[in-house]
């Protein structure tokens, strides 16, 4: 027998292997295990802002880690900053790319980042007396789908080039890079504890990685197409990811496996994006049939919808006090709800 | 399209493989508790699921003041 031959026998009975193990480690699912658990409350979110001043579809949006402000982004070409309390305009960033996709608010509040179409991702010093641009970040070969900083010195891409990387901002250069999905990566989502981070892709698979070696530890199966968004739990032993197949799942990392599926017959819009309450317990996430709904990620129900954009919601983000959640869409408006 | 490189992509795929066939894996039920236990245990903390007083609520709807 080839080697070849060979190997691809070998793959197929791991594969096998590993289909068992979960089996075996599967004796119930996360909707019966939690029948006992009382019933999260029916959630009526009323909307508290409507942030009005992008010309264009928005794209993105991430929460400062002070609870107040945030950044947007627009293919309108402009970066807006806000103060979410007074709903007032802080700043507005003008990008070289208006195809811009993904942006991030850096955890000290320093900087901010946007990328897209362009490959690139863009790193802006917020407090200096007028923004500068302080890195312009260029190796990826395939548009930046989503951008996360670590520190003011890391930040963490995905790109449509199948990779994601981790980039050092003092030198500009890429220090690891994360090579094993085979679609483009959309999404990521880092680790409460910043030592993994987790990515779908459009190869309809959810990976796992070590931010330090590199290494892809987990591969999590079960949609059927495109994987757009994605979130750790706060616990951290989980992650819930939203796709184009009209479903959002949860994953449990020690189990390795899909626990829940969140869908419903009625439902047949991809999931843009999602993010979740403080306790995990909630999961909102952004849908191209112009609303979000609300799940009770336990029991797999849906326990509520935020309805009031024009277009598709493209982008959902809860700060991280839990105390509103804001929902981003095409229809150019940005809503605060709680 | 080179025979060698098709079998060291192989080679990457059967190692990736292997690695994720050796990780030890936790029973569902077991997983299931413990994030049920998080979620509970937070409950308190998480203003979704309490709800927001307006007195405290940062967002609650602005009120317009009037000259009388």
């Amino acid at each position: 027998m080839g080697e070849m031959e060979q190997m691809k026998k070998e793959a197929e009975a791991l594969k096998t292997q590993i289909e068992a193990a979960r089996k075996a480690a599967h004796d119930t699912d996360m909707a019966s295990a939690a029948s006992g658990v009382a019933p999260a409350p029916r959630v009526q979110l009323k909307t508290r802002r409507t942030l009005k001043g992008h010309l264009a579809k928005i794209y993105a949006m991430h929460w400062c880690t002070d609870n107040r402000l945030m950044v947007s982004a627009s293919q309108d070409g402009k970066l807006l900053i806000w103060d979410s309390h007074t709903g007032n305009k802080v700043n507005a960033v003008p990008l070289k790319s208006s195809w811009v996709m993904t942006c991030a608010y850096a955890p000290s509040g320093n900087l901010v980042a946007s990328g897209g179409l362009d490959n690139m991702c863009t790193v802006y010093n917020l407090k200096t007396p007028v923004i500068k641009t302080v890195k312009e970040l260029d190796a990826h070969t395939g548009y930046l789908s989503c951008a996360r900083f670590l520190s003011d010195t890391e930040i963490l891409t995905s790109s449509g080039d199948t990779t994601c990387v981790l980039w050092d901002l003092e030198t500009g250069k890429q220090k690891t890079v994360f090579l094993n999905h085979v679609g483009d990566c959309m999404c990521l989502s880092l680790s409460p504890d910043m030592n993994s981070f987790v990515s779908g892709a459009c190869d309809s698979l959810a990976k796992l990685w070590d931010i330090r070696d590199g290494q892809c530890k987990q591969t999590f199966q079960g949609h059927t197409s495109d994987i757009n968004a994605i979130s750790f739990y706060p616990s951290g032993n989980a992650i819930i990811t939203g796709s184009d197949d009209c479903t959002c799942k949860m994953y449990d990392i020690r189990a390795d496996q899909e626990v829940i599926s969140y869908q419903d017959a009625a439902l047949n819009s991809g999931v843009t994006s999602l993010d979740l309450s403080a306790s995990g317990r909630l999961i909102f996430a952004g849908y191209d049939d112009f609303n979000c709904n609300i799940w009770d990620s336990l029991k797999g129900e849906k326990v509520g919808v935020l309805s009031g954009h024009d277009n598709r919601v493209s982008c959902t983000g809860v700060p991280g006090d839990g105390m509103c959640v804001c929902t981003g869409s095409w229809d150019s408006f940005l809503k605060i709800w709680n | 399209m080179s025979g060698s490189s098709n079998i060291v992509a192989m080679k990457k795929i059967v190692q990736q493989l292997r690695f994720e066939a050796n990780i030890n894996r936790v029973k569902v039920s077991q997983a299931a508790a413990e994030l049920q236990q998080f979620c509970i245990q937070n409950a308190l903390q998480d203003p979704m699921l309490t709800g927001v007083s307006s007195s405290t609520n940062p967002f609650r709807t602005q009120k317009v003041c009037s000259f009388l």
